[in-house]
């Protein structure tokens, strides 16, 4: 079983000498891409101001001599860790070792780099710096996938790095890079989009569940409802998301003009009401459908047992039927979740704010920074949601499955 | 009392309970033996309402099984489930706790039963209460469900071949803890098997189904002694009929005044097992003593030969 994860085949070095070093495989991939983030990709760039094409550094140009040397040997002793086959914790102290060390790098470099007393200046991440940051973190991934964490270990670990992020962004250690720069100009504004960004991706969750989740039960009791309702969702499912905001501009702007109360709820043409029912519409398929698949599930005999025992069908449903299909039903809210974290950036496009107003202004000013500064805590939220969720279905279907982790 | 009248149950033109009207004495084990498709399972589901008859009345103490929700009717009579039914996602105690929960009892008072129970069924509470059902082997996992279905104390218990799944030395242990369990609480059991010996073994009266209808029924006895349709005598089997005989009559029935040399049988065990000691020993005569060991007599080979054979008033 373990096996078919291993991704180390063994093969020698020395072919019929008597020294074996054994490789790993995907380590030898990982490998191959750090290198090239470290030898032909640059670390830094140092543009004159937010907009103009800057200065590319590599790791040696843009740290002191100590900081660049000590990096680089670093990185390259984590790369033997990757290339190798050793203990996965190892490698994920490698991995971890030197995520760290780059993050710390390139805020150092940003201080570095800029000239002193010049405020024009802007220190982002080149290409170097990012190819780095995936090959060590494909590297933490396939040792965590190795390691095999229980759930709660992973959701531990996610804390960690939450915790670490937290302490650097307060320490100021990254406060001469870009990205940064563009924040401090805009705190305010970021956390209230932050704030719409949140609300958008739960709050049309939360009422999809709301929703779908009875609407699932009652296609799984009344079996002529099921085809219906599932086609429909999906004819939905297959508006691209632009168009589905535009089709909900006209119906919206009519309930706001029309009906007594609605506009003072804030529903209107344009703004949060359409992304948020459009999420919602898009949220309801993955609902419905896994809650009627869990429910169908449910094994036969235990639903017999517990109507032979004396449940009646309210307690059979909430006690026998939801417990057992809750697995697959938490595994639509994680597709979900995902989905309206990465989908609600595109709100911006109609005035529903969230992170996508930093990337849609970024690019309208060719201004990178300010466009990671909208992609970056959406890619992370969408991160941290999917290893919480995934942890919890795991703690979740144990039991059914028959792998208890206990 | 369970009185079972004029009942018939039928799918579309399909009728697979046929007219069948019996009474179920209180306190007593009724077996229902019939090949596979004959609706045994369907009339024990009828009994606690889980199918509702197409026609016909079912009494429970004189009672219309109608006249209260089919849920509280469900909670007070045991149902164990043919295969075990038991909630995967609830250990091996939260099973057995589920009517007296739904119930309502005190949680002293569930815990208690629950490791009662388990006792009883020789499962240690504190091993196998906490485990989820997948970490039991079949035959533990049947006992549960059997425990399940006790939980409540029920006055009717009705069980749909539970002990489909256990080898040959467990099942025979397990009857014997139903026999007890039957005593102890004054249950009256329902209870489906395709086990002719199993049926012989715990029956007080059986009946034969085939085809939707109840075409015998009565005390093992009678069923060996009179069987009134070929199909009752093919499924009694013609050279098992004198050893089904043996095997329903205690030995202590056969005793007679006299004594015999050799170890003794008890008077609690079957005609059949005292026949075999005797052959295996090469004996004519063998001592009975009561459970206690008092000397009762001795039972002959002779006699128990004379019982073994076709009553005079037999047809065939
Ligand atoms: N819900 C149903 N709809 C239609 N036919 C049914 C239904 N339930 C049972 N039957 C039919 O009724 C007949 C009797 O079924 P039942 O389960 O009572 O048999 P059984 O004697 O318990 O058999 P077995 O020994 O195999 O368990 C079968 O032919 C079965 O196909
Ligand atoms: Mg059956």
């Amino acid at each position: 079983m373990t096996e078919v994860f291993q991704a180390g085949l063994p093969f020698g070095l020395f072919p019929g000498g008597g020294l074996k070093i054994r490789f790993d495989k995907l380590g030898i991939v990982i490998a191959i891409i750090a290198a090239s983030g470290l030898v032909f990709s640059t670390f830094a760039v140092l543009k004159p101001n937010r907009i103009l094409q800057g200065q590319a550094k590599t790791i040696l140009e843009a740290l002191p001599a100590w900081a660049g040397y000590g990096l680089l040997i670093l990185l390259i002793a984590a790369i033997a860790a990757a290339l190798f086959r050793t203990s996965p914790w190892i490698k994920l102290i490698a991995a971890a070792a030197s995520l760290t060390a780059l993050a710390l790098a390139i805020g150092y470099a940003a201080g570095f780099l800029t000239p002193a007393g010049n405020t024009y200046a802007r220190v982002s991440p080149a290409s170097g710096f990012w190819i780095l940051i995936f090959a060590f973190a494909l590297l933490a991934a396939d040792a965590l996938t190795r390691l095999q964490p229980p759930p709660w270990m992973r959701v531990l670990f996610l804390c960690i790095t939450a915790i670490g992020i937290a302490a650097l962004l307060f320490s100021g250690s990254w406060n001469g890079l870009s990205i940064m720069k563009e924040y401090a100009g805009r705190a305010d504004v970021f956390w209230t989009e932050a704030g719409k960004h949140v609300t958008l991706a739960l709050g049309s969750l939360f009422a999809a569940a709301l929703v779908g989740l009875p609407l699932g039960i009652l296609c799984h009791r009344v079996s002529s409802l099921r085809a219906g309702v599932l086609n429909t969702l999906n004819l939905v499912q297959t508006i691209p998301s632009i168009a589905l905001f535009g089709i909900l501009i006209g119906p919206l702007a009519w309930v706001a003009l029309n009906v007594p109360g609605a506009a003072a709820l804030g529903i209107r043409g344009i703004g949060m009401a359409p992304a948020f029912v459009a999420l919602f519409l898009y949220s309801l398929l993955p609902i419905v459908a896994n809650t009627v698949v869990g429910l169908a599930g449910v094994p036969r005999e235990a639903n017999d047992a517990a109507r032979g025992i004396g449940m009646t069908d309210r307690q059979r449903l909430f006690q026998v039927e939801f417990p057992l299909a809750l697995p697959v039903i938490l595994t639509a809210i994680r597709i979900v979740l995902v989905q309206n974290i990465g989908m609600a950036t595109i709100a911006a496009l109609i005035g529903g704010g969230g992170f996508g107003v930093f990337v849609f202004q970024g690019i309208g000013q060719t201004a990178m920074d300010l466009v990671l500064l909208g992609a970056v805590p959406t890619v992370a939220l969408a991160f941290a949601a999917a290893v919480v969720l995934d942890a919890l279905i795991e703690m979740n279907s144990r039991v059914p499955n028959g792998v208890s982790a206990a | 009392m369970i009185e079972i009248d004029a009942i018939t149950k039928r799918y579309d033109d399909n009728t697979v309970v046929d007219n069948v009207s019996m009474v179920i004495e209180p306190r007593t084990v009724t077996v229902i033996v019939g090949t596979s498709g004959s609706g045994k399972t369907t009339l024990l589901r009828m009994i606690n309402r889980l199918v509702e008859p197409t026609s016909g009345v079912i009494k429970l103490d004189g009672e219309d099984n109608r006249a209260i929700p089919g849920h509280e009717l469900r909670r007070r009579i045991g149902y164990a489930i043919q295969g075990h039914g038991l909630f995967p996602h609830r250990t091996v105690a939260q099973n057995i706790a589920t009517v007296p929960t739904l119930l309502g009892w005190e949680k002293s008072r569930i815990d208690a039963k629950v490791d009662e129970l388990l006792t009883l069924f020789q499962l240690d509470p504190k091993t196998f209460g906490p485990r989820y059902p997948h970490e039991l082997s079949g035959g533990q996992q049947q006992r549960v469900g059997v425990a399940r279905a006790l939980a409540a104390e029920p006055n009717v218990l009705l069980m749909d071949e539970p002990y489909g799944a256990l080898d040959p030395i467990i099942r025979a242990k397990a009857q014997e803890d139903l026999l007890a369990i039957q005593k102890h609480f004054g249950t009256t059991i329902v209870l489906v098997t395709h086990d002719m010996n199993e049926a012989f073994h715990l029956a007080d009266k059986i009946a034969v189904m085939d085809k939707g209808r109840v075409l015998q029924y009565g005390p093992p006895e009678e069923l060996v002694r009179a069987p009134e349709t070929p199909f009752v005598e093919t499924l009694i089997g013609d050279t098992e009929r004198p050893f089904r005989l043996l095997a329903i009559a205690k030995a202590g029935a056969a005793a007679e005044p006299g004594e015999a040399e050799g170890e003794p049988i008890r008077e609690d065990k079957t005609q059949q097992e005292a026949l075999a000691d005797l052959l295996w020993t090469g004996r004519s005569a063998l001592p009975v003593v009561s459970a206690s060991g008092a000397p009762m007599g001795r039972v002959t080979l002779d006699a128990l030969l004379k019982r073994a054979t076709r009553p005079s008033g037999s047809a065939r």
